[in-house]
């Protein structure tokens, strides 16, 4: 084990160590230059728009899906809860978006009234325009900042990290490791999500933030341009991401956490503070999962707590599985895949398939699809979309040094009963 | 004879002409001459003007009137739309009527049915009708009618029924119809007898009662209003004080001075908004412009500058208000009885309070104890796959569905309930018991020693299987009744209630409970999987075959979830999500309880359920609150004890 | 003589000529109901509505000369996809209208969408009301199309003087249980009268609940439920009920959420008298009406059952057809102006009025549940124009919805400006 922790005594530059981020970027940059060409705001308008926004918003689940890797795929932590994370960066930035897009309407129309109009009138004014529908009409506290677009910001990175800290901390301290962690971050979304559900949540419950995509102050510029602009921020903070987190694996930390992921104990033995390197990839992890949905729900247009829901978050699970755990590329090729396939199936798209006593309509088979080939990956392919690719460029995975793929303490038992 | 010779005229003037039958009714007898003189009222069949119909029906009492008011409550009166006389009818073959005579409901014969149009009394109205029958009913010879009157009685009581109550206590012959009347003749002496005595006797004679019935007859007698005075006036000794800011709100006692015009109206932001408007003059409010308006204290200023004009009623401060409720004082006045009444009501509803207390306990523990049961049932199956065998099956909730479903289609091929229930437990369990082989055999032996692969496994068999389930029984959710002799419910006092159904899920959960214990320690398969849980390897080279064993522990495990999914199905629905309601509540019930053990999750699952109950009494408008609660509770309760409540020590703990 | 026929061919020719200029053929019509996920339980009935509403038509030469082509998207219940696909229909499939969604949530998702894209949705489903927008035709009731007149039913009718709103937490039973409550509040019923609980969708644990409502008759007075439980939920919440057995006499139940499909789930012996308000019942007796569940029933099998939502449908879909007939095409403003006073006869007869607040103006019923599934109507109440923006809350009542006249659909009356033409979401 210690040379895993010593294999990089020297210093090699960042490409070198990590030459898959490279062709990444080169990829990444291509597409949104090839889409930015083909869709309507700015070039020929052979993607319509609707298209552009499902790229975007892939572009987005691929960054989760670059979190979840990390947090999983390296560190061994089947996190049942990062969307959770996701949903609360799309709410942090939904409240911003709803409370200045109505503010302009309220002023609007108030600014026809015989009286100036108080800053309670107009507090009052937006908080009806957005609570009316669920039958409020007073701000609560948790809007205290939504009307400061930086504040806003500023949430959507520390309410998703400092949820991680406080349940990380906790979690990691009391040593829940394996399935129990899983099971206890799921119970996590699951109580954020019900949360969020009621009404008096003061986030309008079960109907969320909506008309997200409609950006305040831009009601003029038309949603073919918008598109474009969050399909170049989304792509711009995948490649952001990408880099962060090859570097972050690439040195002597990613070391100790696939150390941790291979065998926790024994790196507890060697003095390093396991809890401490845990607990910074869930919070970390968890910040850029807020920032993709932040970058995700203007694009979607609305966020509701079904967002939420665990089953969400086991989706993410699935397509960093199916992409290749332990690879970053892995975890992109597997959410742009699986979530393009969804959309493709769901959409009425695929033809059915007339076997003469029954017609496969894909809208009614394609979960059940979706489901066998996942059982089908997880016992036939355990290293995913990605394992084709190391296939074909016959390249080994460089950190492993011998332990067998997975977050799996089994398997490491096994061998040390063989002996 | 006459009679006899109209009606065959009747008949043979409706088969020569096929003429609406009811026109060939006599519109003369005093029974339809009653109908169609409150004809209109009738029709329009509303409980506001019915009132006089139904009186007059009551007061005539004859024998037709009661056939009447029976027929018409049964839903069998119809009126002619032509003509608009008043006939039974009962629906006979081809869409036509068989008509009788609304006098001595003698057969008229067959008549179209789109001549005539229902008359359809909303259950306001059949009540009504109910109340007006009493007194044909009371004594009638059938005790079966007597306990409908009894039963009318109860619902809609008057003050005449005292008396018809009080003339037919003797006559009773039915020791239960008895006692019924005899409760029913306190509650009503309670409610409307003249003489104070006798009522407060009456109320004393109830004492350690905790019926609905009789705080619904006390209560009314309690009744208050809150009334106000000058402090300088004295108060009869009678009423009750009420003080300010104690038990009645600051706003709502100035509120109360406002609607007696003892004090002036509050100037609101709205009002004070409209009176500045009303006032402008060009573009300024008694000589403030009016751009300068945008703050609150502007505006009160500028409004205090009108009321100085006189231009607006002076603004009511907050020192108005304490000023002016100073000067009052404020107390209750009983109204709904007389006072003594009032009074020994009063004692008797606290003396019920206290008895309710302990009795509400006890039905939330109930309810508790009852959704354990059904946690505990649902959760057994993952205790035995998870806790024995460590295999995360997500699919768990997934068995539950196809077990409902089971049940559902054995329901389809045998109709009678008792019988398809004792078919469909056991072919439930083969049926799950079957597909928890087949999943062992072909997903999870290849994963047992990669335990999170499991769970993702597991769960593409879950949405697979789910899908499955729409795709063959459709997305509506489909009836699964239970047989008869489990509908309503135990009822122990009018507070302590539990339905049948939940007794029985409950049993089941005992009985599984020590079926699994039985299986466990006294069978040779029991010996067998704790021996291949503890060390399989050892397990082996002592003869026993791993693979077998791991076979038939998930096989056991899904059977019972199988049937757990017929229980949950009978007392819940059955659609093709429920799996998933139960999967995450069953993992924590496991969890939380301590894997590997049974006992924890028996004490899991009573922790999670009383539990939930607990935060939905606290707070009762908001079911969601408390399930999300519940999970933050969990949360942290595994944060101090991550192995459960029940933890096991040593090595097994490590499997 | 050859004058006329000079005259109707060339009248002929110009309907020919003119007929594609106006409408593209086929006349696509966009079909945005979820068939997969939680809400496929209610919503594919609907669409099979649809597409057989629109066969219909075909039959009987289609629109303007053209056939009608149903495009179905499945949103699967997922609230962003009902955004995206509504965009998708309107751009890539350019459909002329959107008949579509069940949820309010996926309402307000699909909205701003609609609005920008000025396309056309009829949306079928009795809702919260509290919103109107330009691009939506609302052919399901409003609040005071079904809850109110059920509330005066149980004050007047039954005179129930404690009430149990009971509600799923979201946002039509939030709102309509406000309205209620203000207006219970407006006849006098005190506010510790109402009790108001809400329990999570899919709940199924009613046993705390239904002891609750019991125990609320303790103090003598009359209790009746309102129930805006919605989808499988009812099943557990009226097996409890009839477990701990309130007849309809003692504790009557009206449900908003409550229709023929949702009772095919349940045994209905024990439920015989509670109550349901809806603009349609299946056991409503008229010729239409049997035609109706006839043709539904020869489609779709002999037990499935016609429901309020399909009903909206027919109105909506049939006035829609004579509106883009009356515009001479399919343009959506041009159709939007010619639906305004559209009349179409409704199933239960009488006819319903499309009103310029894009309400429908039709008469309520009350049904009370048989033992066969059914409902019997004991009530119709007279022809209730739906509107947008109750009177019984007080921020809502000076608002008022005139795209004709006004063309505004927030206009607010005391200070005579519109609020905002976007619908609020």
């Amino acid at each position: 084990m210690t040379d895993v922790l010593t294999a990089h005594p020297r210093r090699r530059p960042f490409v070198a160590r990590y030459p898959s981020a490279v062709v990444f970027l080169a990829i990444l940059a291509l597409f949104t230059l090839g889409v930015t060409i083909l869709a309507e705001g700015f070039g020929i308008g052979v993607i319509s728009t609707s298209f552009v926004k499902t790229l975007g918003k892939t572009l987005c689940l691929c960054l989760v899906a670059l979190a979840m890797d990390l947090v999983w795929g390296y560190c061994g932590i089947l996190s049942l809860g990062h969307m959770a994370f996701f949903g609360i960066g799309g709410y942090a930035i939904g409240m911003w978006l709803m409370y200045a897009r109505t503010e302009i309407i309220v002023r609007e129309s108030l600014a026809a009234a015989p009286l100036p109009p108080t800053p309670q009138e107009i507090s009052d004014g937006i908080a009806g325009q957005i609570f009316g529908v669920v039958g409020a009409s007073e701000f609560p506290p948790i809007w205290a900042l939504a009307h400061s677009l930086p504040l806003q910001l500023l949430a959507v990175v520390l309410v998703p990290g400092l949820i991680a800290l406080v349940f990380g901390w906790l979690a990691f301290r009391s040593r829940v490791t394996g399935v129990y962690l899983s099971i206890l971050t799921q119970a996590m979304t699951l109580a954020l999500s019900l949360y969020l559900f009621q009404n008096d949540s003061g986030l309008r419950g079960n109907n969320g933030l909506s008309g997200l995509q409609n950006l305040p102050g831009l009601s003029q510029v038309p949603q073919s341009t918008i598109s474009i602009i969050f399909l170049w921020a989304s792509a711009l903070a995948l490649g952001l991401g990408y880099l962060l987190c090859a570097w972050v694996v690439s040195g002597q930390f990613g070391s100790v956490i696939r150390a941790i992921r291979d065998d926790e104990a024994r790196v507890r033995f060697l003095g390093y503070s396991v809890e401490a390197y845990k607990l910074f990839i869930f919070t970390f992890t968890a910040v850029i999962a807020g920032i993709a949905g932040a970058l995700y729900y203007p694009q979607a247009g609305i966020i509701n707590p079904a967002e939420i829901a665990p089953i969400a978050s086991i989706y993410l699970a699935v397509w960093v599985a199916i992409g290749g755990r332990g690879k970053l590329y892995g975890a992109v090729i597997g959410a742009a895949f699986v979530s393009l396939l969804s959309t493709w199936f769901t959409g009425g798209q695929a033809p059915d398939i007339n076997l003469g006593f029954y017609t496969i309509q894909w809208v009614d088979w394609w979960t059940i699809l979706l489901g066998l080939s996942f059982v089908a990956v997880t016992l036939f392919a355990p290293r995913g979309i990605g394992g084709l690719i190391d296939l074909i460029t016959e390249r080994r995975h460089p950190d492993r040094h011998g332990a067998d793929l997975g977050p799996d303490p089994g398997a490491l038992q096994e061998k040390e009963a063989d002996r | 004879m006459t009679p006899v010779i109209r009606r065959l005229a009747a008949c043979l003037l409706f088969c020569l002409s096929c003429a609406p039958a009811a026109s060939a009714q006599e519109r003369n007898t005093p029974i339809q001459l009653l109908l169609q003189e409150h004809g209109a009222q009738i029709k329009k069949s509303s409980r506001k003007s019915i009132g006089p119909a139904i009186d007059a029906l009551a007061a005539s009492g004859s024998e037709d009137a009661r056939r009447v008011l029976e027929r018409w409550q049964a839903k069998d009166m119809w009126f002619d739309k032509e003509s608009g006389l008043f006939v039974f009818a009962q629906k006979a073959d081809g869409g036509d009527l068989r008509l009788f005579d609304v006098a001595g409901a003698a057969e008229i014969g067959l008549a179209p049915k789109a001549d005539f149009k229902q008359l359809k009394p909303n259950s306001g109205i059949r009540g009504m009708i109910a109340a007006a029958l009493v007194q044909f009913q009371l004594n009638a010879p059938d005790p079966e009618t007597r306990a409908t009157a009894l039963t009318a009685i109860e619902r809609d009581a008057e003050p005449s029924h005292l008396t018809a109550l009080r003339a037919s206590l003797g006559k009773e012959t039915e020791p239960a119809l008895k006692t019924r009347k005899e409760r029913l003749e306190r509650l009503l002496t309670i409610r409307f007898a003249e003489d104070e005595a006798e009522r407060i006797a009456a109320i004393k004679d109830f004492s350690g009662d905790l019926g609905v019935d009789l705080r619904a007859a006390l209560t009314p007698l309690v009744a208050t209003r809150l009334a106000v005075a000058p402090r300088t006036e004295t108060l009869s000794p009678d009423v009750r004080i009420v003080t300010v800011g104690d038990t009645l709100a600051r706003a709502q006692a100035y509120d109360l001075l406002v609607e007696k015009e003892l004090a002036p109206p509050r100037t609101d932001p709205d009002s004070l908004r409209e009176t500045l408007i009303a006032n402008i003059e060009g573009h300024k409010i008694a000589g403030v412009r009016i751009a300068t308006l945008n703050t609150d204290t502007a505006r009160a200023r500028a409004y205090e500058s009108l009321a100085i004009q006189g231009l607006a009623q002076p603004l009511v401060t907050e020192e108005d208000v304490t000023e002016a409720l100073q000067r009052f004082a404020f107390f209750e006045v009983f109204v709904g009885a007389p006072l003594p009444v009032a009074r020994a009501a009063e004692v008797a509803l606290q003396d019920i309070e206290a008895k309710l207390a302990l009795s509400q306990t006890v039905d939330l523990a109930l309810d508790g104890l009852s959704l354990a049961s059904i946690y505990f049932l649902a959760a057994i199956g993952l205790a035995i796959t998870f806790g024995v065998m460590g295999v995360i099956n997500m699919a768990h909730g997934e068995f539950i569905m196809m077990g409902a479903y089971t049940g559902y289609v054995v329901q389809l091929f045998v109709p009678d309930y008792t019988l398809s229930i004792l078919l469909a437990i056991p072919l439930a369990f083969a049926v799950t018991f079957g597909a928890g082989v087949a999943m062992e055999r072909l997903v999870i032996r290849w994963l047992y020693h990669r335990p999170l692969e499991t769970l993702l496994a597991t769960f593409g068999v879950s949405i697979a299987l789910q899908q499955l389930a729409k795709n063959i029984f459709g997305t509506q959710a489909r009836p699964l009744t239970a047989p008869g002799w489990l509908d309503g419910s135990l009822v122990i006092n009018d507070v302590i209630a539990i339905s049948y159904i939940r007794i029985a899920i409950f049993v089941l959960a005992l009985i599984f409970l020590a079926v699994f214990l039985f299986v466990m320690n006294r069978t040779r398969l029991g010996l067998e999987v704790r021996a291949v849980t503890q060390n399989p390897r050892m397990a082996s080279s002592m003869g026993i075959n791993p693979d077998r064993i791991n076979m038939l522990t998930f096989g056991f495990g899904s059977g019972i979830a199988g049937i757990a999914g017929v229980a949950i199905g009978l007392y819940a629905k059955v659609t093709s999500e429920m799996g998933s309601d139960y999967i995450v509540q069953s993992f924590m019930t496991v969890v939380v309880g301590g894997v590997g053990n049974i006992w924890g999750t028996l004490l899991g699952a009573t922790l999670v359920g009383t539990l939930q109950k607990g935060i939905e009494w606290l707070n009762p408008s908001n079911t969601l609150a408390a399930q999300t609660y519940m999970i933050l509770f969990i949360i942290l309760f595994i944060q101090f004890r991550p192995r459960g409540i029940i933890a096991l020590k040593g090595r097994a703990a490590e499997a | 003589m050859s004058r006329t026929l000079l005259k109707t061919s060339a009248a002929a020719l110009l309907i020919a000529s003119a007929a594609p200029a106006f409408a593209d053929c086929p006349v696509k019509v966009g079909v945005l109901h979820s068939l997969s996920g939680t809400m496929a339980i209610s919503e594919t009935t609907l669409k099979d509505t649809m597409e057989m509403l629109i066969e219909q038509q075909n039959e009987k030469g289609g629109v303007l000369g053209c056939q009608l082509e149903a495009v179905v998207v499945d949103p699967a219940s997922d609230w962003p996809l009902f955004a995206e696909k509504a965009r998708e229909l309107l751009t890539v499939h350019e459909v002329d209208v959107i008949f579509g969604n069940w949820t309010s949530v996926s309402r307000k998702s699909v909205l701003p969408v609609i609005e920008e894209l000025n396309g056309l949705l009829f949306y079928p489903v009795q809702y919260e009301g509290e919103e109107s927008s330009k691009n939506v035709f609302y052919t399901g009731a409003a609040p005071n199309q079904q809850a109110i007149p059920a509330t005066d039913y149980f004050l007047e009718e039954l005179e129930v003087e404690k009430f149990a709103l009971l509600g799923t937490d979201y946002v039509y039973p939030r709102t309509t249980n406000n309205i209620l409550e203000s207006y219970l509040q407006q006849k006098g019923i005190a506010k510790e009268d109402i009790f108001v609980n809400y329990t999570p969708f899919g709940h199924s644990d009613w046993s705390k609940i239904v002891a609750d409502v019991v125990a609320l008759g303790a103090d003598g007075k009359k209790v009746g439920v309102i129930s805006t439980i919605n989808g499988d939920a009812n099943i557990g919440f009226y097996k409890e009920l009839a477990a701990a057995g309130i007849s309809a006499d003692d504790i009557p139940v009206v449900a908003f959420s409550v229709g023929e499909e949702e009772l095919s789930g349940l045994d209905t012996t024990n439920l015989v008298g509670h109550l349901a308000a809806w603009n349609y019942f299946q056991s409503a007796d008229t010729e239409a009406n049997a035609d109706w569940v006839a043709a539904w029933k020869a489609r779709m099998g002999e037990e499935r059952v016609t429901n309020d939502p399909m009903e909206a449908h027919y109105i909506g879909f049939n006035m829609w057809v004579n509106a883009a007939q009356a515009a001479g095409t399919t343009d959506v403003d041009a159709v939007r102006t010619a639906m305004y006073g559209q009349e179409f006869p409704n199933l239960t007869g009488g006819t319903a009025v499309m009103l310029p607040n894009h309400h429908l103006a039709k008469p309520v019923l009350i049904g009370e549940i048989q033992s066969d599934g059914q409902f019997d109507i004991i009530s119709e109440t007279d022809v209730v124009p739906g509107d947008a923006w109750t009177d019984f809350l007080p921020e809502s009542a000076v608002l008022v919805s005139d795209w004709k006249e006004l063309g505004c659909g927030m206009y607010n009356t005391e200070t005579s400006t519109c609020v905002q033409i976007k619908s609020n979401y």
